[in-house]
């Protein structure tokens, strides 16, 4: 199965049969549950029980929501997706939900917001649904429109599924261009189901509270039996992970041909203007005098 | 959509300069009581532009906020329960919001905005 992103836009994917399959599931309720409460806990707000006023960009059924609820916070979801804000509707969420397009931007009065979550979302602004979708433009109004509406100081962890590591590049370049400090933490990178990859991202001058947090099961520690087990064939929203860096890292003399056909290849899909592979494609050059 | 979120809204239209507060226009509406947290209103306070409150409030039927507030009525148990329910207890069902500016009229069914842009609106 290929990826839901390479499949549909949003919200023809997520139509009225998915969003209901979605959240009928135990095990994505689960898995999207356990994705948020990390979430939430790499918020790091403060520890002192006053709820705070959220987002949730890409909410939709409410399934990460809730966590936020249970932790006695208020929160704004935002999704693009009907069906999905139906179902949430229907399921009785107590956050407030907007039909909207995070790539448009969120349209928030500026410094309001004490944090932002995302759940497996902010991967689909890197595909061009439309032909007037330009991925980087999206990427630019999402993540500057998010840091205008943060309090100075507040945080969003975005958890996202990013199809290779020139997307995750993508996405880190426009939030760190918007203003953002911070960096991504990945929990179990060692297990390639469990791996989960989260932005934290911090508002405003960097300060001591901007260094990252360690991800889980950094040091080798293996993630206990079922946190393992029960992402299996899941359809969160992924079915190709993250190759483990390893892979993609460039031998010692040079990139190779492979390296340069898929290079080319990329730059044609993006409309560049791309001389055709031939025999003599990355042939080193003679040294000339 | 609770008043809190009418609250930090703002138009998002090309061109608007200042999209904020979008006028409520409210024809369906609900209540549904939620216990009152003073912490939490009290952390807000300060990020809430009250007289696009009050105005929000007025539009669906709520006349009992003061017009102009300042932190020192926090210490008021009956000013904070005003607050709280125009604030939280308020849902918005059918009606729209409208772009101060440009006048765009962003739909309210069942509950949610359709904030939505069209492509010459970006
Ligand atoms: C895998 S679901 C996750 C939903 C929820 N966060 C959860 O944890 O259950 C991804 C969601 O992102 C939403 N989405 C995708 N692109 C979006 C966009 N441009 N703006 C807002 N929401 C978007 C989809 O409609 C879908 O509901």
């Amino acid at each position: 199965m290929p990826r839901p992103e390479l499949q549909a836009p949003p919200d023809i994917f997520y139509n009225e049969a998915e969003a209901r399959k979605y959240t009928t599931s135990s095990r994505i309720i689960e898995i999207q549950a356990r994705i948020s409460q990390r979430a939430l806990e790499l918020l790091a707000l403060p520890n002192d029980g006053v709820p705070r006023l959220l987002l949730d960009i890409g909410c939709g059924s409410g399934l990460s929501g809730e966590t936020l609820s249970e932790n006695g916070h208020h929160w704004i979801g935002y999704d693009i997706s009907p069906s999905m804000l139906d179902v949430a509707m229907e399921r009785e969420v107590d956050g407030d939900l907007l039909l909207a397009d995070m790539g448009q931007g969120l349209g928030l009065r500026p410094g309001v917001v004490d944090g932002a979550i995302s759940i497996s979302a902010v991967q689909w602004l890197c595909y061009a649904d439309k032909s007037s979708h330009e991925p980087r433009m999206r990427l630019k109004a999402f993540f500057g429109s998010l840091y205008r509406c943060l309090a100075r100081g507040a945080r969003a962890v975005l958890q996202l599924y990013a199809e290779n590591m020139d997307q995750s590049e993508m996405i880190m370049t426009y939030a760190m261009r918007a203003g953002f400090a911070g960096g991504i933490v990945v929990d179990w990178p060692h297990s390639s189901k469990a791996r989960k990859a989260y932005l934290v991202l911090t508002c405003g001058p960097p300060s001591a509270q901007t260094s990252l947090p360690k991800g889980k099961g950094e040091d080798g520690e293996m993630c206990s039996e079922d946190e393992e087990s029960d992402d299996e064939n899941q359809t969160v929203g992924i079915y190709e992970r993250n190759r483990p860096r390893k892979k993609l890292k460039i031998n010692k003399n040079g990139k190779g041909r492979g390296w340069v056909f898929k290079k080319k290849e990329q730059m044609r899909k993006k409309g560049y203007n791309v001389p055709p592979d031939t025999k003599y494609t990355a042939r080193k050059r003679k040294a000339h005098f | 959509m609770r008043l809190l979120t009418h609250n930090m809204l703002a138009s998002n239209v090309k061109g608007v300069t200042n999209g904020f507060p979008l006028r409520l226009e409210a024809e369906k509406w609900a209540e549904k009581e939620v216990e009152l947290n003073a912490d939490f209103l009290r952390h807000m306070f300060s990020k809430i532009e009250w007289k696009a409150l009050a105005g929000a409030a007025r539009a669906v039927g709520y006349g009992e906020l003061p017009d102009e507030a300042d932190a020192s009525m926090l210490d008021s148990e009956d000013f904070l329960r005003r607050f709280h329910h125009a604030l939280l207890e308020i849902h918005v069902e059918e009606g729209a919001l409208v772009c101060p500016e440009s006048g765009r009229r962003f739909p309210i069914n069942k509950g949610i905005p359709n904030m939505l842009l069209h492509e010459d609106e970006i």
